[in-house]
């Protein structure tokens, strides 16, 4: 059975969330991205599977190595990918509010 | 906690929209974007000091900031020139990274008074592409995986 993924469901996992933190700082194999974790290398394996059918991760061919990467089209589709950008503001905006309420009481 | 600040990135634009409600008149919002020292306070956060180097809030005036890290270590340096500078209403500026491949950005600021202590904001950004945008967009995506990820090799080196 060959289900299309579904994007949200591949980023509910733990472990799949993790596999996906290690691999967007750079390209790793397989082996490299499973010695990070203490599971089965099979259910690593199982998972970069996952991630790969819902195309968050892409597998490139290198001599005898197969190396994944991060597809970053595919992950604006999540709408975790704004969040990062909007909590940024909110956090900037949250201060302004905080110091020019100190500004406010002091007039 | 609700969530206050609302960014609207349509698929495909090469603009965003950025809003937010304050609990400030309008005169502090504005002047929270109009004075060097109050910009440098909010803009700063724990891991990126902002240090304004240059500011010249008026028409055709320009500025410049500098981001540096916990270390002191300068991260990047931005800079923009005002196209229009109406207190307690507008602020026409544009923005760019500086050494950053993300181009210069457009930015439309429109401060609105909503009650006496009530005010919005309205941020129009326009960028040079579509994909430019979404860089931009992604930039926090990224360095929070990032963060995230030294967080875990600290972690793991601890172990070994």
């Amino acid at each position: 059975m060959n289900l299309r993924r579904d994007v949200f469901q591949a980023i509910a996992d733990p472990t799949r969330r993790a596999i996906l933190l290690l691999v967007a700082s750079h390209t790793m194999t397989a082996g490299a991205i499973a010695s990070n974790f203490d599971t089965a290398r099979p259910t690593v394996s199982k998972h970069l599977q996952i991630l790969t059918e819902c195309e968050l991760l892409e597998q490139k061919q290198t001599g005898r190595e197969i190396y994944y990467h991060i597809n970053a089209q595919k992950m604006k589709e999540v709408a975790e990918f704004i969040e990062p950008f909007r909590k940024m503001w909110d956090d900037r905006f949250n201060k302004l509010e905080t110091i020019m309420k100190e500004y406010q009481s002091k007039k | 906690m609700e969530q206050k600040t609302k960014i609207n990135a349509e698929e495909g634009k090469q603009e965003l929209v950025i809003t937010r409600e304050f609990d400030l008149p309008v005169e502090l919002l504005f002047r929270a974007h109009a004075e060097p020292d109050i910009i440098a306070q909010w803009m700063s956060n724990p891991y990126a000091t902002v240090k304004v180097l240059k500011f010249e809030g008026k028409k055709h005036g320009s500025y410049q900031l500098e981001s540096t890290d916990a270390e002191g270590k300068v991260v990047f340096r931005s800079n923009g020139v005002i196209h229009e500078f109406i207190p307690n209403r507008k602020i026409t500026r544009t923005f760019e990274m500086e050494n950053a491949p993300y181009g210069v950005q457009l930015e439309v600021y429109e401060f609105e008074q909503l009650t006496d202590g009530t005010s919005n904001l309205n941020m129009h950004v326009i960028y040079e592409s579509g994909a430019k945008r979404d860089q931009v967009l992604a930039l926090p995506f990224a360095q929070g995986l990032n963060m995230a990820h030294n967080r875990i090799q600290e972690i793991l080196n601890t172990l070994k």
